[in-house]
């Protein structure tokens, strides 16, 4: 008994270093690929946000270390709070209000409808996510403009044309991020709801409970797992989305939709301001940090 | 035998990432190696990279005529033009510059750049003590192209001045005066206001006034103002970040925007302005009066954008008044775009012998008429053929030159220059007055140059 034990425990674990060692061959070339463009990009980002990196002057043949002068200034900033605030106003709104919402509605209204329905309606909904952001500026743009289809049916109705993108520009963005965001926290909710055991709602209803109750008190926190994960998905989409933003305002007028992205690219590539541009990203990921594990502790749920 | 087509796939997948690596770096030595084996016959490139501004294109006209002269002056040598879309070009151009593989040899550089670009290290100082034709240029603006070490960084291809395009037809229809002679913003302010009142489907007055605007918001609009009160934007190594000048300045702005006398918004403050206000606002008399540069014509010329002969006709353009007419009376900016050499580039050598062919005689000459351009050159300057240009400003410009100023050649100059646009649409916007525009101009200049250098008067 003795002398087997060791012998088989052996091979055993012979058969497991071996399995091991192969594991850790295959993962090599996806750990040294995340390795030189992740975490060395990332290093990198943290170090020079903390010097005075530029794209022209005498700072850009000679960057230095500069400390947290990065930071200090960048809180003394008040098109910083401005940017900070929009961004805030522009997640809340366009991503965890809005897309979430309708997501979820659009979600719940197609739940064990037919086919042909939820087809049809999955793939329209579907066709704002899969354009590219830009196209999605493009599209938001005919529609806003001064000359677009939102003023020509307005003046059709003989109202006065409204020029969207300068009167409302947040309101604008917010929009268009919600007609494009929608379906990714459809798809996330569709699925989500169809886990839900039928049984469950059924026991519900010949208990009597309405068809309200039975969404707050059965469907939601059944699901609630994926609201977080999906809350948290579209929290760090949106916190990064650059390219809708600056195709359709600009940032502009004023700083109106200027949020952390186009500030950052304000900062680093038109005043030329490279490393203070860094700094801002950092914050940016701080942003998106702090967001995650507020929404994970309030709605107490662990991924 | 699973393990075996595990180990199998994995190999094969393993050596595919392996050879692609590979094979893209013998594919790019092995094209570096031909080149420097064929020696004298290989192909040497000069890369020449300039702004696209409109789909008129002059610069790309001009430059295209000079790359088939130089390519048959110099055979095995190809010219490898590279456009770069106006609204990006600020941005694009130091990128590109800042590498070696990309670094173009030759590139169009604005003058108030040349400070912060030879101090970066990303222009090649030029060796004109040797170049004959370099005594032609005009000696005022040869300072301006002056950089770090004092060497000189760009010979310049184009100068220009600002003022006051006014509609003479609008103008009659308004009751006004033609021709128009504005002693003060005053005349200004209230020719607007008569044109509001009586021709209310007319854009009175029209100003560069956004970021999208960049360097023309900058120059065009603030500093035209600035340099007409008694305050400057830099004195004495100081940037002078909060003084009455710069409060009047936006308060005229102000004055424009919130008593309607602008154009909308949204029409003035995208990068498209200057495409719309030369295309179509102007050509289909839409706007009164334009504060804006000689260039406009390039335009409107024959080959331009939008051929419309008339335009003088219809345009006067007129000098623009001080504030309240104080000595001088008028004023103006100049600027101006040089031709220089990218230091890290390959062919500097090359790319210099460029330059000098693209901004002889013969080629500026060329050019100026075709853009609507000031010559830089002196010899240019008194030719016949150039001075008689029909549909051009030259002989106006050239009274124009006597009220003018440039800009701080300062190597924080660019970053100030972006606080301003970015001052300039708060007030047009109507988010800040402009005593609040101005004060947090003050703190973000103060932020990017230091305590020590900005003051208030």
């Amino acid at each position: 008994m003795e002398a087997i034990n060791p012998r088989g425990s052996g091979v055993k674990r012979k058969r497991g270093s071996g399995e091991q060692w192969r594991a850790a061959m295959f993962l090599t070339p996806s750990w040294l690929l995340l390795l030189l463009f992740f975490f060395v990009p990332a290093l990198l980002t943290f170090y020079l946000a903390f010097t005075n990196m530029s794209l022209t002057g005498a700072a850009a043949a000679q960057t230095e270390f500069i400390g947290f002068k990065n930071f200090t200034n960048m809180f003394q900033d008040a098109t910083f709070r401005t940017s900070v605030f929009n961004t805030i106003l522009f997640l809340l709104f366009s991503a965890v209000i809005g897309q979430q919402v309708m997501g979820f509605l659009i979600a719940f209204l197609m739940n064990g409808r037919n086919r042909t329905f939820r087809s049809v309606i999955g793939s329209i909904v579907i066709a704002g996510w899969v354009a590219p952001e830009v196209v999605c500026a493009f599209v938001w743009f005919a529609f806003l403009n001064d000359s677009g289809t939102a003023n020509a049916m307005i003046e059709s109705i003989g109202l006065k044309p409204i020029t969207w993108l300068y009167t409302f520009p947040m309101v604008s963005v917010i929009f268009a991020n919600i007609w494009h965001g929608t379906a990714f926290s459809m798809l996330v909710f569709q699925a989500a709801l169809g886990d839900v055991p039928r049984e469950v709602e059924e026991a519900a209803m010949i208990d009597g409970a309405s068809a309200w109750q039975r969404l707050i008190r059965i469907t939601i926190p059944m699901i609630i797992g994926s609201v977080v994960t999906n809350m948290v998905l579209v929290t760090l989409q949106t916190l990064g989305s650059f390219t809708l933003i600056y195709a359709l305002t600009g940032g502009g007028p004023g700083n109106a939709t200027e949020t952390l992205p186009i500030y950052m690219y304000h900062q680093a590539f038109v005043n030329y301001q490279l490393g203070y541009g860094t700094a801002i990203s950092l914050m940016l990921l701080l942003i998106g940090i702090i967001a995650s594990l507020l929404y994970m502790k309030l709605l107490k749920v662990k991924l | 035998m699973t393990g075996t087509k595990k180990w199998l796939a994995g190999t094969i997948a393993a050596l595919t990432v392996l050879t692609a690596a590979c094979s893209g770096n013998t594919g790019t030595s092995d094209s570096a190696g031909n080149q420097a084996n064929a020696g004298g016959q290989a192909t040497k490139t000069v890369k020449v990279a300039y702004g696209k501004w409109n789909e008129t294109d002059n610069w790309g006209k001009w430059l295209a005529d000079v790359k088939v002269e130089f390519e048959a002056a110099n055979p095995g040598v190809k010219v490898e033009l590279q456009p770069i879309e106006g609204s990006q070009y600020a941005t694009k151009i130091p990128l590109l510059m800042m590498d070696g593989k990309t670094s173009p040899e030759v590139l169009a550089e604005d003058s108030f750049m040349i400070n912060a670009d030879s101090e970066a290290g990303y222009l090649e100082p030029l060796d004109v003590a040797s170049w004959s034709d370099w005594s032609n240029f005009n000696d005022g603006i040869k300072a301006a192209v002056t950089g770090k070490g004092d060497s000189i960084y760009g010979v310049p291809f184009s100068t220009d001045v600002r003022g006051l395009y006014y509609n003479k037809e609008l103008f009659k229809q308004a009751g006004l005066p033609v021709p128009w002679e504005p002693k003060s913003w005053d005349d200004i302010l209230s020719a607007s206001r008569i044109i509001k009142e009586k021709l209310p489907d007319i854009i009175p007055f029209w100003m560069n006034s956004g970021k999208a605007g960049q360097e023309a918001t900058t120059m065009q609009t603030l500093e035209m103002l600035l340099y007409g009160t008694d305050n400057t934007l830099y004195e004495d190594g100081k940037w002078v970040t909060q003084s009455p000048g710069m409060l009047s300045s936006l308060q005229f702005i102000n004055s424009i925007y919130s008593e309607g006398m602008g154009p909308k918004l949204s029409q003035v403050l995208t990068s498209q302005a200057g495409q719309v206000l030369e295309t179509d606002l102007m050509p289909n008399q839409k706007v009164a009066i334009v504060l804006n540069g000689n260039w406009l014509t390039g335009n409107w010329a024959e080959n331009g954008g939008k051929p419309w002969p008339e335009a003088l006709d219809v345009y006067g353009f007129v000098k623009m008044p001080t504030q309240n007419g104080q000595e001088p009376g008028f004023t103006s900016m100049s600027g101006g775009w040089t031709l220089s050499v990218g230091a890290k580039s390959k062919e500097k050598e090359l790319g210099f012998q460029f330059i000098q062919m693209a901004t002889n005689k013969v080629n500026n000459k060329k050019f100026a008429i075709l853009d609507g351009a000031l010559t830089p050159r002196t010899d240019v300057a008194s030719d016949e053929e150039y001075t008689g240009q029909p549909g051009t400003l030259y002989g106006v410009a050239a009274e124009f030159i006597t009220y003018t100023h440039v800009r701080p050649s300062n190597s924080e100059y660019p970053g100030v220059s972006t606080q301003i646009q970015e001052m300039v649409e708060k007030v047009a916007s109507g988010s800040l007055s402009p005593e609040d525009a101005m004060k947090e101009y003050a703190k973000n200049v103060e932020r990017t140059v230091g305590a020590e250098k900005v003051t208030a008067k």
